[in-house]
């Protein structure tokens, strides 16, 4: 640096300035402090050793790969297996065992428990709730009102292929858009609304034809949903005995229902999870206390 | 005879003014009409304003000495810092409704304008780029002139950077209440804005460049140093990072470029150098006027303030890939990112050191002054987030806190706490200084936003911390069987409490800002005018 600058002696401190001054601001020619410049070298020492250990440089076309031979794709890989493995003893078990069998053994039981836990919190809780008490459009899990079956192997089936889902096996049911689609005018759906809200104990309009309502609902319905609202679950279709609707229990709810239904879709989760999970799954809906 | 300058400007706003009413025309996207009749409004208004101003002073030249003083030209640095604290006060608003939607989804009302996914680019774009781009630009545009002794050039340069920035603000932040968006981290505004920035940005460059040509300093001062690093890499990483392709010019939406991991990779080179030179690099240029100003002492190292400016320049811009650790990006990448942090620590520290110890022999200060001291404290949360930062860059840290709320509460000590404290430090001495006041209205009020702000920040980051470490040792919990011990669910529901208490702390920041701008107006409107003394120039900027 030029000598040339008014240098100064600060005051408080007694250190020389740099003789430079920008609207009233000077500087104070102290050196870099010691631990500071260690610091930085240390720092870059460190770094220096962590590149000849770890994949760091890269090269025309490839990189440093390091001494220590590391790899996180390998080491990711390695740890998902050890998990695996960790748990195969049961999980293998759980394949070999059927469902029905898998309740009987307590070990095995606990095992599938605690992987149905695990495995509802973070598939089957966003749409089923955390309790699986489910919502408007999502069944309740802890009811015995069951749309596809509560047995075992209905909740398995449904699990594996999933409803109205993209997989060739998934379990279809189609309501249709009576009303919309103009399979019964606005007064025909008002009745055959009014006849079920009647058989389920909610309340019903004045003067709407309920006798009519029945004649709509055997030609229409009852195919389906049964004779005496009884439902059918093979084809999926709920029971309408009982006001515990899966869109509402309201007359409105109901119309809305058969003018335009809403078909919720269940993915299917065979592809997504292993066997041993989705046998986990089964029993641990099955445990809730409405399986069949 | 009408200017180059002012011709030049007028013909090219004209052009634009067309331009855009032609797209307002043409388009079938409302946005795009929206914005584009915006343009069109503002570049027709801003040519009158260029031709009602050549009549008004009859196209003089403005001189560029008064009374052998530098007249310097404060216009535009009183219009940025009045659009810093507006915009400041919106940003933080925001800010506290998001934390407020974290806690009680149900304040999104459903409504596609006030969702969380919008609201949170619109907090976090007005905090940094309105709020600390207009803090940036208009101490910039002050330190500049007063430290190169000269006036800036151009007569309607300097107001078209401080206004097409102010323009770009109001465009990106209408577009992301309008769902215009191309979803980049702190680069979300779409293409057209992202053009009209990089035409101010560039002319933001020249101006600076042409105060520092004009300077009649032997020697650039320390900050001007950190203020050109901030203007030049911002420009390179704002036009490598929005490389896109509209889709026509008549629409709001674009393609990247980039695909993959290389634009993620871009992406956080871009992201993680936002923090080093825009938040990191510009204000420590602020650091460097205002306390030594403020204290009225010297700069502690004239040496340390090389060293650590040119470490900190080429070390920061390697250090972006420990935002993508454990991810697609190659481990080599992954290494070089962390090692750089860490190697970036002692450089980061270097401005901390000097900004602390050019207070020795006015320690006592802190007592009496509570502007200094807030910006005192700036700087040790400067140090506290570049020590946490490198820390949380290394690959088994961050694998227990990215994706946490301990990334939120980090990014919260440094913006809070570093940059709106350095940032209010230096506005609360601007403006006495710009409208020649002898004082702040009250220093009572600042003692009150000082003490009422740290308990926000201490409050903010002290419950992000629980919250963040929390939710990720719940993430990684097993039970013996091998199977995780929480879902998802479970750890969002852990973490009401501290978003409460989160949002508890953004309230205090927020009343804070409002005492602040309380004060800031009282002290133009009813403060104690300064003896007509030195300044000249900021009674005289105004009539431009």
């Amino acid at each position: 640096m030029a000598d040339t600058h008014d240098k100064e002696i600060d005051r408080i401190s007694g250190v020389e300035t740099t003789g430079h001054e920008w609207d009233g601001l000077k500087e104070l020619n102290n050196p870099l402090p010691r631990w500071w410049l260690y610091s930085f070298y240390a720092c870059i020492v460190w770094a220096a050793v962590y590149w000849v250990l770890y994949p760091s440089w890269p090269l025309i076309s490839s990189y440093t790969t390091g001494v220590l031979g590391a790899n996180q794709r390998t080491e990711a890989i390695a740890a998902f297996d050890e998990g695996v493995a960790g748990r195969s003893e049961f999980a293998d078990k759980i394949i070999a065992t059927s469902l029905e069998d898998i309740s009987h053994d307590q070990e095995l039981l606990q095992f599938a428990q605690a992987n149905g836990q695990a495995a509802f919190g973070d598939n089957c809780a966003p749409c089923h709730g955390s309790g699986a008490t489910g919502a408007e459009g999502y069944p309740n899990l802890q009811d015995d009102t069951w749309l596809w079956g509560g047995t075992l192997d209905d909740i398995h089936t449904t699990l594996l292929y999933g409803i109205r889902s993209d997989h060739d096996e998934a379990r279809i049911g189609e309501m249709p858009a009576f009303g919309r689609d103009e399979l019964l005018t606005r007064k025909e759906v008002a009745e055959v609304a009014n006849f079920v809200a009647s058989k389920a104990g909610v309340e019903t309009e004045d003067g709407v034809d309920l006798a009519a309502g029945q004649v709509l609902y055997d030609d229409n319905c009852a195919a389906c949903h049964g004779e005496n609202l009884e439902g059918i679950q093979e084809v999926g279709a709920p029971s309408l005995m009982s006001a515990n609707y899966l869109y509402g229990n309201s007359l409105d709810d109901i119309k809305a229902q058969i003018h335009a239904p809403r078909n919720g879709v269940m993915p299917a989760w065979v592809d997504r999870l292993d066997p041993a999970t989705i046998k986990s799954l089964t029993v641990y809906v099955h445990s809730f206390g409405g399986g069949q | 005879m009408v200017s180059l300058e002012e011709g030049g400007f007028a013909i090219f706003l004209v052009l634009l003014a067309f331009a855009c009413l032609i797209v307002a025309g043409k388009t079938f996207d409302q946005v795009m009409a929206f914005h584009a009749g915006i343009g069109a409004l503002i570049a027709a208004v801003s040519v009158f304003w260029i031709f009602k101003n050549y009549f008004d002073d009859g196209g003089e030249p403005i001189p560029q000495e008064i009374g052998g003083k530098p007249n310097y030209n404060m216009g535009p640095v009183k219009f940025g810092s009045v659009a810093a604290m507006v915009w400041g006060l919106a940003g933080f608003t925001v800010g506290l409704v998001i934390a407020l939607q974290l806690a009680f989804p149900a304040l999104n009302f459903d409504l596609p304008w006030t969702n969380f996914g919008r609201m949170r680019p619109l907090h976090t774009s007005a905090v940094i780029f309105a709020f600390g781009g207009n803090v940036l630009l208009a101490t910039s545009m002050y330190v500049v002139q007063r430290t190169s002794r000269a006036r800036m050039p151009g007569k309607i340069l300097p107001w078209f950077v401080i206004v097409g920035y102010n323009v770009f603000i109001v465009i990106a932040g209408t577009g992301y209440l309008l769902g215009a968006t191309q979803s980049k981290e702190y680069a979300e505004p779409e293409w057209y804005a992202d053009l009209w920035l990089t035409v101010v940005w560039v002319a933001y460059l020249l101006l600076f460049l042409g105060t520092l040509w004009k300077r009649k300093e032997p020697h650039i001062y320390v900050a001007n140093w950190f203020y050109l690093a901030f203007i030049v890499t911002i420009a390179m990483l704002h036009i490598v990072n929005n490389l896109t392709i509209p889709v026509s010019a008549y629409s709001t939406k674009s393609y990247i470029v980039w695909s993959g991991v290389q634009d993620a990779m871009v992406q956080w080179w871009y992201g993680h150098n936002a923090v080093g030179f825009f938040l990191t690099a510009g204000f420590l240029a602020i650091m460097y006027y205002f306390i030594p100003k403020r204290a009225d002492r010297p700069v502690y190292s004239y040496r340390l303030s090389i060293v650590h400016f040119w470490a900190l320049i080429f070390i920061y811009i390697w250090a972006g890939p420990h935002h993508l650790h454990y991810t697609a990006l190659p481990q080599w990448a992954s290494t070089l990112g962390a090692t750089f942090s860490i190697i970036l620590w002692m450089p980061s520290w270097g401005g901390m050191i000097n900004g602390l110890m050019t207070l020795s022999g006015a320690w006592d200060k802190l007592r009496t002054d509570p502007v200094l001291r807030m910006m005192v404290v700036s700087v040790a949360f400067y140090g506290m987030s570049t020590f946490e930062g490198p820390l949380m860059s290394l690959r088994s840290v961050n694998s227990l806190s990215h994706y946490t709320d301990w990334t939120i509460g980090h990014v919260h000590s440094g913006a809070l706490g570093w940059v709106g404290y350095i940032s209010f430090g230096a506005l609360y001495c601007l403006i006495p200084w710009l409208w020649n006041r002898k004082g702040l209205y009250s220093l009572k009020l600042v003692n009150w936003h000082f003490w009422l702000s740290t308990l926000g920040i201490v409050l903010y980051i002290t419950s992000m911390w629980v919250s963040g470490i929390m939710q990720g040792l719940m993430w990684r919990a097993y039970d013996q069987l091998g199977f995780l011990e929480y879902s998802f669910v479970e750890t969002v529901e852990a973490m009401h409490p501290f978003y409460i208490i989160r949002a508890l702390g953004g309230a205090l920041f927020l009343l804070g800002a409002v005492i602040m701008a309380y004060n800031l107006w009282m002290t133009v409107r009813h403060g104690e005018a300064e003896e007509a003394e030195a300044t000249p120039a900021g009674s005289l900027a105004p009539a431009e």
